[in-house]
């Protein structure tokens, strides 16, 4: 009997796994407060990134700023391909990464081993 | 806390534990038995491995998972089953769980060395600049900070000082060691109209030059850029790590439920024994080295390049450098020096080359400089002449003491006579492909000069090195025929496509692509579509801006033995890629079975403290294989010869 219910519990687990993991759950956006002549997002660093998705706008000058609230290894370095960008985030502070607006796109950025990753969508 | 300082703690606190396993088996129990195993583990799950747990909430709660969330779950059950098994009085195991944190910490504090010792190359090569100069500026010499010198300004270096921006010599020789910028490992001689490069070292001379690039528009901002890009860029065979990566951990957690169910339920075995199977599975599994294999690899190879001075862009290159089957050549400056040069004069070389001197003086037709650059070596001071004309496609004559000299190209040989002996030599000269300049003095051709364009010394032994690699090696060029394939017989070359427009090469590159992947060496400067077209774009061009714009790849140095060195290259690079991902997977694929228990029927089985050990040392080992690129030796198997 007690080995009939482990095995449903287990069951029921495994499907929760599927579900929170894989199943189709919203993304975190913002879009970057235009003031003056810059815009900027704050993007906070704890378990993967909120926001994931930041919409700026073409030819603004724009500043991204990292915190980073989580010790993980694995979040400590953030890698932007597209700009050559790869910043350590020290954790509790505030880091500013400028991003050049100039090309319209989608740009990925992930953590420093490629596991948490996040886009930035340069509109018109 | 630091990640060492949290090492520190867990290691000590663990301890205890660590000499009561080994004690054990021999009868030596320690005092306070399971209390002291209980408060020690606790104090590690708090301190040590609170940043794990939080973490793995954290993200958790973004529907996400990493390799925190193994570590966590795993350490949290061992902890917290063994808090149950003390209460009803059966064997627990609070050791798994400190020595795992133990473990997994001890890998992190080697893993956080070797990857800034992986990524610091930029930072080397920023640390080359200089940090002042001594500009003159209305006659004085003030030294200023070099963020304030401007385009324009004549800057001194004195021996032994750095130069500290890109400029042109006005003043003064000197031999300036460039190696750290273009891996030149020989001075360099400098005089009054060379280029200096920033950041380089002036050796015995003492020298002024005009500053012309400054700031981000040197050649050392732009490679530290480069490699900046470089060391950032996803590789294609990355894209196959980011599927697996996204579905990593859930899985893991999955096979480690069936685990347990699988030896509580159909087999039988214990909650305790179930459990440790389980726990194995999640700790051993690591998703970091299959992260970290392509990104160190890159950010080490691409960094030990640029040292060399070869500039990959980026991983995309790297990897289509790798499955070359044809090099393309262009001719002039790629294969050839660039600059024609008289190589041989027939009849007296004194008189010839003093009224040949004479007449082109002020001349600046190409096959005129290679004149007055032999009658200046030859130290002839041209004597003056008057009456000077042109030959309208013909050439030009003068009048030099009383008589009248001409020097021109074949179409002379209609208006004046040539020897028997003469003629000979010019269909010698023609044939080996030689451009003829006819000197005469009245009626009579004298002497004969035969200008070419010159092969580079090196480029000879750099077609063998490729052509033993297996690689086709093909010239295109706009030159006619006759003079393309003298020169491709001299360095060896396979193929030549000859009398090409230069509008028309990317046009040859796409026909060669359609049977093989092709890789195009250039100066830059008028083949940029080229470049850009060819699977690889190599450019060797020191360091001209459109270079380093349209090239793949850049090589610093005018040396075309480096196009063989930086396939080696991206060739060991590649390689050590595809090694690290190959145990980062065999390692996942091999340990998650073991760990589970599948063969414990022969008595292979892993304890979550080895299973600890062994995750904390495969991302490690995958980093550590990354940096140990650093120590590949590119053999100088190509001599000038």
């Amino acid at each position: 009997m007690s080995k009939l219910i482990v095995s449903m519990i287990g069951i029921t687990v495994v499907g929760f796994i599927i579900w929170w993991f894989f199943g189709k759950h919203e993304q975190s956006t913002a879009i970057a407060d235009v003031k003056a002549d810059t815009q900027s997002v704050d993007i906070e660093v704890n378990g993967g990134y909120s926001v994931e998705t930041v919409i700026l706008k073409q030819g603004v000058p724009a500043v991204l700023n990292f915190k980073r609230l989580d010790s993980s290894s694995c979040l400590d370095h953030v890698v932007f391909p597209e700009f050559g960008i790869n910043r350590e985030l020290p954790k509790g502070e505030i880091e500013t990464i400028e991003i050049d607006t100039s090309q319209v796109g989608k740009f990925q950025w992930a953590c420093g081993m490629d596991m948490f990753r996040g886009n930035v969508i340069i509109e018109k | 806390m630091s990640v060492m300082k949290r090492f520190w703690i867990a290691l000590i606190l663990s301890t205890p534990m660590l000499a009561n396993m080994i004690l054990m088996p021999f009868g030596v129990m320690m005092p306070g038995g399971k209390w002291l195993q209980f408060g020690l583990t606790t104090i590690i799950m708090v301190v040590a491995a609170g940043p794990f747990l939080q973490s793995a909430w954290a993200s958790f709660k973004k529907h996400h998972a990493n390799m925190d969330t193994l570590v966590a779950i795993g350490t949290i059950t061992a902890y917290i089953y063994s808090i149950y098994a003390m209460v009803i009085h059966e064997a627990v195991f609070f050791e798994s769980a400190a020595l795992v944190i133990t473990f997994v910490l001890l890998g992190q504090v080697f893993e956080e060395r070797m990857r800034s010792s992986a990524s610091n190359a930029v930072e080397k090569l920023v640390d080359l600049q200089a940090k002042d100069a001594e500009v003159i500026r209305d006659g004085e010499t003030i030294l200023i900070p070099l963020s304030e010198v401007i385009v324009g300004d004549v800057i001194s270096v004195r021996p032994g000082q750095k130069v500290a921006v890109d400029g042109v010599i006005i003043e003064g020789v000197s031999t300036i060691d460039e190696s750290m910028v273009t891996g030149e490992s020989m001075p360099v001689m400098k005089k009054v109209g060379d280029k200096v490069i920033g950041s380089t070292i002036n050796s015995n001379g003492a020298f002024t030059f005009r500053a012309e690039k400054i700031g981000d528009d040197t050649l050392l901002a732009q490679i530290v850029e480069l490699v900046k890009k470089a060391q950032t860029s996803h590789a294609p065979i990355q894209k196959l790590t980011d599927k697996v990566s996204d579905i990593f951990v859930p899985v893991v957690l999955i096979v480690s439920i069936m685990t347990f169910l699988f030896w509580y339920v159909v087999l039988g075995a214990t909650v305790s024994n179930a459990l440790i199977f389980a726990v194995s599975v999640l700790v051993i599994a690591c998703p970091c080295a299959l992260g970290l294999a392509t990104p160190t690899a890159l950010m080490v190879g691409t960094g030990l390049s640029a040292k060399m001075g070869i500039l990959i862009k980026n991983g995309e290159v790297l990897e289509a450098a790798n499955d070359l089957q044809t090099v393309v050549f262009d001719k002039t400056g790629t294969i050839t020096v660039g600059k024609p040069v008289v190589t041989d004069i027939i009849g007296d070389p004194q008189d010839v080359l003093s009224m040949a001197a004479s007449l082109e003086e002020s001349s600046e037709h190409p096959l005129a400089s290679a004149i007055m650059v032999r009658a200046s070596e030859n130290k002839i001071i041209p004597p003056k002449i008057t009456e000077f004309r042109a030959i309208e496609g013909k050439g030009v004559e003068a009048m030099f003491d009383g008589k009248r000299v001409f020097v021109g190209n074949d179409k002379l040989l209609g208006d004046y006579q040539i020897g028997a002996e003469m003629a000979v030599k010019v269909q010698q000269l023609q044939d080996e492909a030689k451009t003829v300049v006819f000197v005469g003095r009245g009626d009579e051709v004298v002497g004969l000069m035969a200008i070419q364009d010159e092969p580079k010394a090196t480029s000879k032994a750099a077609i063998s090195a490729l052509k033993a690699r297996g690689l086709k090696t093909i010239m295109l060029t706009g030159d006619n025929e006759r003079v393309a394939q003298s020169i491709a017989n001299q360095v060896g070359i396979d193929e030549v496509v000859a009398d090409v427009l230069p509008g028309d090469k990317a046009a040859h590159i796409r026909e060669l692509q359609k049977t093989s992947k092709v890789a195009f060496v250039g100066d830059g400067i008028n083949d940029a579509p080229a470049l850009t077209t060819a699977d690889v774009g190599i450019s060797m061009g020191s360091g001209t801006d459109i270079a380093i714009e349209s090239g793949g790849i850049i090589l610093v140095k005018n040396d075309l033995r480096d196009v063989n060195r930086a396939l080696i290259l991206s060739h060991k690079i590649v390689n050590r890629i595809k090694l690290n991902l190959f145990w980062a997977f065999v390692y996942n694929v091999l340990g998650i079975p073991v760990a589970a228990g599948l063969f414990y029927g022969i008595g292979l089985v892993l304890s979550p403290e080895l299973a600890g050990l062994a995750m904390a040392f495969s991302s490690l080992s995958v980093v550590t294989s990354s940096v140990l690129l650093n120590k590949v030796k590119i053999s100088q198997q190509t001599r000038i010869v």
